[in-house]
């Protein structure tokens, strides 16, 4: 290209100088179409209302029954509460050799509910019930040796897409496509009754 | 084009002095030479054109009566069934016309891999009806999205949840994907947004692409012979026919045997038994109820398949997207010095047999549960699919090939 400019127009263009604005100017255009894309791809991150809706949500789970669900939704996901029965919790350690991920060290949960149980109290299970393979609601199985899943099943959820597999604390089974335990949100006890979905601490100072 | 034609009085004349009009229906129509050994298999393109068509103008009426929403966009569609004079059919021939496009497209794809249509000097061509392939495959997903009945909404589910697959950025890309903390109004938004402006103009484009660079290298044929090889003294190929009016009136009956039976199932069966609108669609979107069993439009289960068939999410959707993938990069696998299937060997046609079975196989067991044997069967499918396509530069290459002839076989 440069040698066509100095020939066609004449000997005072400088073939080097003319190179250089060329590739600058197409540098700064390239510059800039990355930066003016910026607008345009953070419109699609959530909106500030989408985000004020992602407020903690209050749940009376005072009459929650033993081997009852209740659902509720916090930030459009699916929350799974369980009122779980002692003899279930007592048989989680029987899954240990079957499961993924026992200690739940690859899977999401606050602190407080990496443990055995995966919650803060034996008797309630807290749970995000959107499965981690490809996000369907695992249903439940809750009790052991059910007709569907077999005499060996300990009792857990079973998910309808693909099949995968889970105990009473929502660990994943060997042998289901879903990689991670289900995963539990932050959330606290406000009183004996009222549990608070979004909070780490409900009965901290200022909270309503 | 200051041609002599064009310097006589009139209005042909006058406009083609400012227009090159008669130039393009010359050189693309009346002088363009296609080779005259196509047989039922060279229908496909110009079908999926049509289809095309069809989708755009059903489509633009279509959005006219739709209303994007969570809250409205379910009743809009019951409303353009049940009180648009017509819309039902509108509906119907959508509806139908994208599992027509599928149908069209993949018998496209296979005639192209039975004559190795993709290979040189073609591989250009097959790559942009490849991408056409993917923005394809958007653009139905998309639109399944847009009634929102529960079906769409848990499609929709799934597929953005793939994205979490993706290391490390997998999370944020789901959420920037969705608009929200789940599928959701903004999603539903952005979708339209997709499906009836960016994705139809992108297609557009490649199209013009795939149809400039066929007509730059021109049509392969079933015997897999370069007709450009062989010329009269005016440089007419001597196996070549005027795609006008040859190939427009072969067209046009195929056009209408298939608008034949594209009608009987938009008037008798528009849901086909549940494969091109499925019953747990017509309830509206519900967060909290997945239906149950779950199962993609027939056109992805081959895909689906395979992604279900392995218990681990990264290592499924690799296997997915390679099994997508894979098509691009046959130009390059297949070494073998013959094009067409005819002259091809056992070891090939062994293999070719294997995958077609393979992918029908898939695609039925990608329809049923994803338990027990459907699983097994599916990971037994898998097997022979990716050998096709990984073994290719070995197989392709000692396989005993026949003589190609010197011109195409034709028999008046």
């Amino acid at each position: 290209m440069s040698d066509v400019g100095a020939t066609a127009l004449g000997p005072e263009i400088d073939p080097s100088r003319r190179k250089f604005l060329t590739v600058a100017a197409s540098a700064t255009a390239a510059v800039g179409a990355v930066l003016a894309a910026v607008p345009f791809v953070e419109s699609w991150e959530p909106s500030e209302r989408a985000r004020a809706l992602g407020a903690p949500v209050l749940i009376d789970i005072g009459k929650l029954e033993t081997g009852q669900m209740i659902t509720a939704t916090w930030r459009k996901q699916v929350i799974y509460i369980v009122g779980r029965a002692q003899s279930l919790v007592d048989a989680l350690t029987k899954n240990d050799a079957d499961l993924k991920d026992p200690k739940s060290d690859q899977s999401l949960q606050p602190k407080y509910a990496q443990n055995e149980m995966r919650s803060r109290r034996a008797d309630v299970l807290v749970l995000i019930g959107i499965c981690t393979h490809l996000g369907c609601l695992p249903k439940q199985f809750f009790d052991p040796g059910d007709a569907v899943l077999g005499a060996s099943w300990p009792g857990g959820f079973r998910c309808p897409c693909h099949g995968s597999r889970f105990d009473m604390a929502g660990r994943v089974f060997d042998g289901s496509p879903a990689p991670t335990n289900l995963s539990i949100p932050p959330y606290s006890f406000k009183d004996a009754h009222t549990l608070v979905i979004g909070l780490d601490d409900a009965t901290a100072k200022g909270v309503a | 084009m200051a041609n002599e034609a064009y310097s006589k009085p009139g209005l042909w004349a006058w406009i083609n002095r400012r227009l090159p009009v008669d130039t393009f229906l010359r050189s693309q129509l009346l002088e363009y030479y296609a080779p005259k050994n196509f047989n039922f298999w060279y229908f496909f393109g110009s079908l999926a054109l049509l289809v095309l068509v069809m989708q755009l103008v059903t489509g633009i009426f279509l959005a006219m009566f739709y209303k994007v929403g969570e809250a409205t966009s379910f009743d809009s569609v019951e409303f353009i069934m049940r009180e648009v004079d017509f819309g039902w059919l509108l509906r119907y021939l959508h509806s139908t016309g994208a599992s027509a496009f599928f149908l069209v497209i993949y018998l496209h794809m296979y005639r192209g891999m039975m004559y190795g249509s993709y290979k040189a000097p073609r591989e250009l061509l097959w790559l942009f009806g490849m991408i056409i392939y993917l923005a394809l495959m958007a653009e139905a997903f998309l639109g399944y999205v847009l009634p929102w009945g529960n079906m769409s909404f848990w499609a929709a589910t799934v597929i953005i949840n793939l994205f979490g697959a993706v290391p490390v950025i997998g999370p944020g890309l789901v959420e920037w994907i969705r608009g929200d903390y789940g599928i959701a109004d903004a999603t539903l938004n952005r979708f339209f947004s997709l499906h009836v402006v960016a994705v139809p103009l992108l297609l557009l484009l490649l199209v013009a692409l795939h149809l400039i660079a066929l007509h730059e290298v021109g049509s392969n044929n079933p015997d897999g012979v370069e007709i450009k090889e062989k010329k009269n003294a005016q440089g007419i190929p001597l196996d070549g026919i005027p795609f006008h009016p040859y190939y427009t009136v072969k067209d046009i009956f195929g056009v209408a045997v298939f608008l034949t039976l594209f009608a009987i199932v938009v008037f008798y069966i528009p849901t086909f038994s549940d494969l091109f609108l499925e019953k747990a669609n017509f309830e509206p979107a519900n967060p909290l109820s997945t239906p149950d069993p779950i199962s993609p439009s027939w056109y992805f289960t081959p895909y689906y398949a395979i992604l279900r068939s392995v218990p681990s999410k990264s290592i499924g959707a690799l296997l997915m997207l390679i099994a997508v993938s894979a098509f691009f990069f046959l130009p390059w696998l297949d070494r073998s010095p013959v094009k067409s299937i005819r002259y091809r060997g056992w070891v090939f046609k062994t293999f070719f047999a294997l995958f077609t079975l393979s992918f029908l196989g898939l695609m039925y067991l990608g329809l049923q549960p994803a338990q027990g044997i459907y699983v097994t069967l599916s990971r037994v499918c898998a097997v022979p699919y990716f050998a096709f396509f990984l073994l290719m530069p070995l197989y392709s290459r000692i396989d005993p090939v026949k003589p190609v002839p010197e011109r195409v076989t034709f028999h008046a």
